[in-house]
């Protein structure tokens, strides 16, 4: 069954994308990420041209999220002041980033900086979360616990001036700090078509030193503003968000989502984060190979 | 099928009635619009046509006939990747003012047996013989060769470039037909088909026919409104990914 994607310019099989956004509903259900760090090189080994890959990856990302975010808000899991600081960061990031994808696209460089970010992030966050995860495992295994650490922000954080009172994360420090983290998942979501939340969770958590019960709530606040941003910073400047695509893939992830939020409920975290960080490492070693790979293609064609 | 074989000899016997001096082509095509819409797969399209010789003398001497489908030139930029500090990126460029987006030829014989190089030249017969202009103009000879093969070679892969050598089949010296596939990603725009008919290494006939290739109904739609109205078009895919994503959350809570 195929169906013409208006922007992409090309047919595809209507089974195999829904398919595509079911398996990452349910890595997004199941690990709570967005799952945009897996669809996005998916669909681009799938033959979708990268930019509408990433720009229609972010408006799907906005569909997922939203029901999340509700969830969290009305459990009061989500710190407002501190996300529309996130927010506000990610805006000023994602118009940023997409001027940024322009040149880049122009100077025909867009697709190795993509991989090359992709390589050099998932690498490294999924090689932290891999060796947490273990770690944790061998600890419980052996039948003691992990040695309690301290909840406290990176030292840079508390130097910065002008502190805030953020009541939801039991922070005092100032909103530098996060509207600095907000604009760099910013420009990551236009690049990359991801929601950031791989790398903001940690970086709230390691960085800004937040509750953890309030982390995933505000991340998932700060996509879904974010990523409802891109949508419309790619529609204007790059003009490559396929809305018959984001749909496709809506439709399989929001699904995906449920049962994966009931496969997660029977696993304990450390295996869950221990899965994610396996997967996150395969699509970064994916990644690298195809760079140092002799690629199928060592032509391209682009209007000029 | 039927209807072309009927508008075929139709058009052969109102011509022959009006001869002239010089062989005519009488050609045509089985689709004037050829639409994209949701599931299209690429299409078949067939030109065909007449041969009207004005004595039944001359028909004895078998021609030959080429058609070209010709799809919208644009002005392009060819990048070529190069291994650099281990891993793969675009290093070198060269840009094009007018390339086409589309090209298929067919011929009833070896195009090398019908015409002389020259005649294929001026004519643009052959992916070879295109007439790519490139616009960078410090590049050496060997670079333009080495960038002109590998677009034509990538066009060919992907059936945008195309050559058929007896692609074309010629009925009692007077019918001619050929099958052209388009590719489902066929370029949209203004394509012409052009047919020559060929004898001694000349071109003793040509005639152009028009073709649009265009998305229609909704995928024209959403490709119009993406180009011509990007904020409302991005607001709009903003607010439906957001409501999709409520609506689906709303129905898996009921069940």
């Amino acid at each position: 069954m195929d169906i013409y994607l208006p922007i992409a310019g090309l047919s595809v099989n209507i089974l195999i994308i829904i398919g595509l956004g079911g398996v990452v509903g349910i890595l997004s259900g199941m690990f709570g990420v967005g799952g945009g760090f897996l669809v996005t090189p998916l669909l681009i080994f799938y033959g979708i041209p990268p930019s509408v890959a990433v720009a229609s990856s972010a408006t799907q990302i906005t569909g997922t999220s939203v029901s999340g975010v509700l969830a969290y808000m009305q459990r009061g899991a989500v710190d407002v002041r501190m996300g529309l600081v996130l927010v506000a960061g990610g805006i000023l990031g994602s118009i940023g980033g997409g001027f940024v994808f322009r040149w880049l696209q122009k100077g025909g460089q867009i697709d190795t900086v993509v991989a090359l970010l992709y390589v050099l992030l998932l690498g490294t966050i999924g090689g932290y979360m891999a060796k947490e995860a273990l770690q944790t495992i061998l600890a419980s295994r052996r039948g003691h616990q992990m040695p309690f650490q301290r909840r406290r922000h990176h030292p840079a954080v508390a130097a910065l001036p002008m502190r805030w009172r953020f009541y939801g994360s039991g922070l005092y420090i100032s909103p530098i700090a996060p509207f600095a983290l907000g604009l760099v998942s910013g420009v990551l979501t236009v690049l990359l078509g991801v929601g950031g939340g791989f790398f903001v969770v940690p970086a709230m958590i390691y960085v800004l030193g937040m509750a953890t019960g309030m982390v995933v709530g505000t991340s998932l606040f700060q996509i879904l503003f974010v990523t409802a941003a891109t949508t419309l910073v790619h529609a204007v400047t790059t003009k490559s968000v396929d809305i018959v695509l984001a749909i496709l893939l809506l439709i399989g992830s929001v699904t995906g989502a449920q049962l994966g939020a009931r496969i997660a409920a029977r696993i304990s975290p450390e295996w869950l984060r221990l899965m994610l960080a396996t997967i996150v490492l395969l699509v970064a070693l994916r990644m690298a190979l195809g760079l140092g790979w002799r690629p199928d293609e060592i032509y391209s064609v682009q209007a000029g | 099928m039927l209807t072309v074989i009927r508008a075929l000899i139709c058009l052969l016997l109102g011509v022959t009635l009006t001869a002239a001096g010089e062989p005519q082509l009488v050609p045509d095509v089985s689709q004037r619009n050829v639409e994209i819409r949701y599931s299209f797969t690429g299409a078949e399209l067939l030109l065909f046509g007449a041969i009207i010789y004005p004595d039944a003398l001359s028909r004895k001497r078998d021609a030959d006939i080429v058609v070209v489908l010709r799809g919208p030139t644009n002005s392009i930029i060819v990048r070529e990747k190069q291994k650099i500090g281990g891993i793969w990126v675009n290093a070198a460029t060269m840009r094009y003012r007018s390339a086409p987006s589309f090209y298929a030829m067919a011929s009833s014989r070896p195009l090398h047996d019908i015409v002389g190089e020259r005649t294929a030249a001026i004519y643009e017969l052959g992916v070879g013989n295109l007439q790519l202009s490139p616009a960078s103009n410090e590049a050496t000879g060997e670079e333009t060769d080495r960038f002109e093969r590998g677009f034509i070679d990538l066009l060919k892969r992907a059936s945008l470039f195309q050559e058929s050598e007896n692609g074309v089949e010629i009925t009692d010296g007077a019918l001619y037909r050929a099958h052209i596939r388009l590719p489902a990603r066929v370029p949209v725009g203004h394509y012409s088909a052009e047919t020559f008919l060929i004898r001694d290494g000349h071109i003793i006939a040509a005639a152009v026919r028009d073709i649009e290739i265009s998305k229609t109904g909704f995928e024209r739609f959403v490709a119009v409104a993406a180009d011509k109205w990007p904020w409302t078009y991005g607001i709009a895919a903003m607010l439906i990914s957001l409501l999709s994503g409520l609506g689906a959350a709303a129905l898996f809570r009921r069940l």
